[in-house]
């Protein structure tokens, strides 16, 4: 026992254990005061957006959420425009990741061979950690002129001549930010969907099939349903990625400050306004209008995860890609 | 009386076999189609994705050579420029950004796997959240405490905003490594009257390590890739800098800024860089794969 380095030496048991007590609660103690710091840098966080940004949400008002104006020079500053940009993206990105994403998981959990899905499950989690600036590189240079030869032309007889898909075909624009963003938030769609697929017991499967269901029934009555929820999680992650997402975006977007009136007209979201005008910012208000465009997204970004993290919580386990705050 | 007019069903027999042979029929084709389907969008999900592999294997080899690593930018038409300084620069605040966050991520991950209350379940899903917060917000966040205090930009500052983006990942995996440690070594060691700072570094770091290992791999893969923090904090940098209280150049603020251009030499440099990233980021990601593998079999 004496040699034991962890047990003081000298003294009598009563003097051992304050000594085990006093070091226990210090112990005890630094490990709390760590986790406070946590919350205070989380606090710090918010407070210091918030305070940055009140100069432009009291001058502007309700206005600032409403209004489509954005002209630093003259201080008419609305932001309504680049929610509306960071809707729409999203909502192109979600409507091609959401079923191509499950399409995908299903494959991967259930349909493939058994080989095939370790080797495309591991290549798409690798996927999900390739930076966004890679994608918005090869988003601009590669899908650009791609999207501007092939798919504008294609949508726009698809949809004959109504407003969403006139005005010129440049390429970037509305519609290849919404591309991008698909294709960045499709790993971690598929990833996530495919663990909570995967979870479903075998037995509920195994007792479908018994009962003369075939391969896509079991899937589309059994499979599904039982992880739904789950499948809600990591879409509604999937959307909070690509509601966050700034540098792809502004990469590919065109960076206009007008409400897109085509499907391939250039605009700009939330988060790309950030991007393009933060270092540039000297007019008064135009810095702190910026910090509030960013408040506003936070507080999107963070309702949606909080969201999510509960719908994915309540059916994965602390093992899975979710439960140690890969994805 | 046979047997046949006696039993209605029985009666029916030929017309029955046909119904469940055509909703068999029916049942299997549609089956097929589905899956068909499923199979079709599989394809339609890779596509883009190994293409995006292809072009920046492709598009950035052919931008690698010796000056590349070792040169620093030249002007847009001059050749022989490299990214030198992008490299050593991403070094210096990667490197920052890991010493900060990692030991702290580590001891909040113990402070939760020790801890049951609702504080510390309330403080898990802070750093759940944490992870979905778009990264932008957190440079704003560096720019407010660092930036304007400090009165300039900054390699630094760019740390902290990384480091940041470094914390919910170490957190949750080290907390997850933790937590698999077995009870009975941790009782073993307070049964022979060790401390719990004793067990805490004989014991369960130790038996954690190779977990802990994966996710401060896994962390520095999500900070090293990160672009949009960078944009007003380390700013970017034409020479070579070293010092982190001034600008500095990055990897990921090259592949930005030289992608946005018009110039063919630029955008090539952009590949090659863009190539370094995702090497770089897979190799983390591998690495982190191989020592999970690792702690599975010698747990095994």
């Amino acid at each position: 026992m004496s040699s034991s380095p962890s047990v003081p030496r000298s003294g009598t048991a009563t003097g051992v254990r304050r000594v085990l007590a006093v070091s226990d609660r210090t112990y005890r103690g630094g490990l709390g005061i760590a986790a406070t710091l946590f919350v205070i840098l989380l606090i710090a966080f918010v407070t210091s957006l918030a305070i940055k940004a009140s100069p432009a949400f009291a001058h502007f008002g309700i206005g600032f959420i409403t209004g489509t104006t954005w002209d630093p020079v003259h201080a008419h500053l609305g932001a309504l425009t680049f929610i509306v940009g960071t809707l729409e993206t999203t909502l192109i990105a979600m409507v091609l990741a959401v079923p191509i994403g499950i399409g995908t998981a299903l494959m991967l959990s259930h349909l493939a061979p058994l080989r095939l899905r370790m080797a495309l499950g591991t290549a798409v989690e690798l996927l999900a950690a390739v930076p966004s600036v890679v994608y918005g590189l090869w988003g601009l240079l590669v899908v650009a002129p791609w999207v501007r030869v092939h798919v504008d032309p294609f949508i726009a007889a698809l949809f004959g001549h109504t407003s969403i898909v006139g005005g010129a075909q440049l390429g970037i624009g509305l519609l290849l930010a919404g591309i991008v963003l698909f294709v960045m938030v499709l790993p971690t769609m598929v990833a996530i969907s495919r663990d909570v697929l995967a979870a479903v017991p075998t037995e509920v499967i195994e007792a479908a099939l018994a009962l003369g269901a075939t391969r896509w029934a079991v899937l589309r009555r059994v499979v599904v349903p039982t992880a739904r929820t789950g499948i809600l999680g990591a879409s509604t992650l999937a959307m909070g990625r690509a509601l966050g997402e700034t540098i792809a975006v502004t990469m590919v977007i065109g960076n206009t400050d007008r409400i897109p009136s085509s499907l391939f007209a250039p605009a700009q979201t939330m988060a790309s306004v950030i991007a393009n005008e933060f270092t540039e910012a000297t007019e008064p208000y135009h810095l702190s209008a910026l910090i509030a465009v960013a408040v506003i997204l936070l507080a999107v970004a963070v309702l949606v995860n909080v969201v999510a993290r509960l719908l994915v919580r309540s059916v994965s386990r602390q093992q899975s890609a979710v439960g140690i705050g890969v994805l | 009386m046979t047997l046949m007019q006696l039993d209605p069903v029985l009666a029916r027999r030929d017309e029955i076999h046909r119904i469940a042979a055509s909703s068999l029929r029916r049942r299997l084709g549609l089956s097929r189609v589905a899956i068909a389907v499923c199979t079709l969008f599989l394809v339609v999900a890779l596509i883009p994705l190994v293409l995006l592999l292809v072009f920046v294997i492709g598009k950035g080899a052919s931008a690698w050579d010796v000056a590349f690593f070792t040169h620093l930018p030249t002007p847009a038409g001059i050749p022989g420029g490299g990214i030198s300084n992008a490299i050593i620069g991403s070094l210096i605040i990667d490197g920052i950004a890991a010493a900060g966050a990692i030991p702290f991520g580590l001891v909040i991950g113990l402070a939760l796997a020790e801890a049951n209350g609702r504080i510390a379940s309330g403080i898990r899903f802070a750093a759940d959240v944490l992870a979905g917060v778009p990264s932008i917000t957190l440079g704003i966040f560096a720019y407010a405490l660092l930036v304007t205090t400090l009165g300039h930009f900054s390699g630094v500052s760019a740390s902290f905003a990384l480091g940041i983006l470094m914390l919910p990942v170490i957190i949750r995996a080290s907390e997850t490594a933790f937590r698999t440690v077995p009870g009975a070594l941790v009782e073993g060691g307070l049964s022979l009257g060790a401390r719990r700072v004793s067990i805490a570094r004989r014991v369960i770091i130790p038996v954690a390590l190779p977990g802990l290992i994966t996710g401060v791999l896994l962390g520095l893969a999500r900070a090293a890739g990160e672009t949009a923090p960078l944009l007003f904090t380390a700013i970017g940098n034409q020479f070579m800098a070293t010092n982190p209280t001034q600008p500095l150049n990055a990897l990921p603020l090259v592949v930005y800024q030289n992608g946005i251009q018009a110039y063919p030499d630029l955008q090539k440099s952009a590949w090659g860089t863009a190539l370094l990233l995702v090497v770089l980021i897979l190799f983390l990601s591998v690495g982190s794969r191989l020592v999970a593998a690792r702690l599975q079999r010698v747990r095994r």
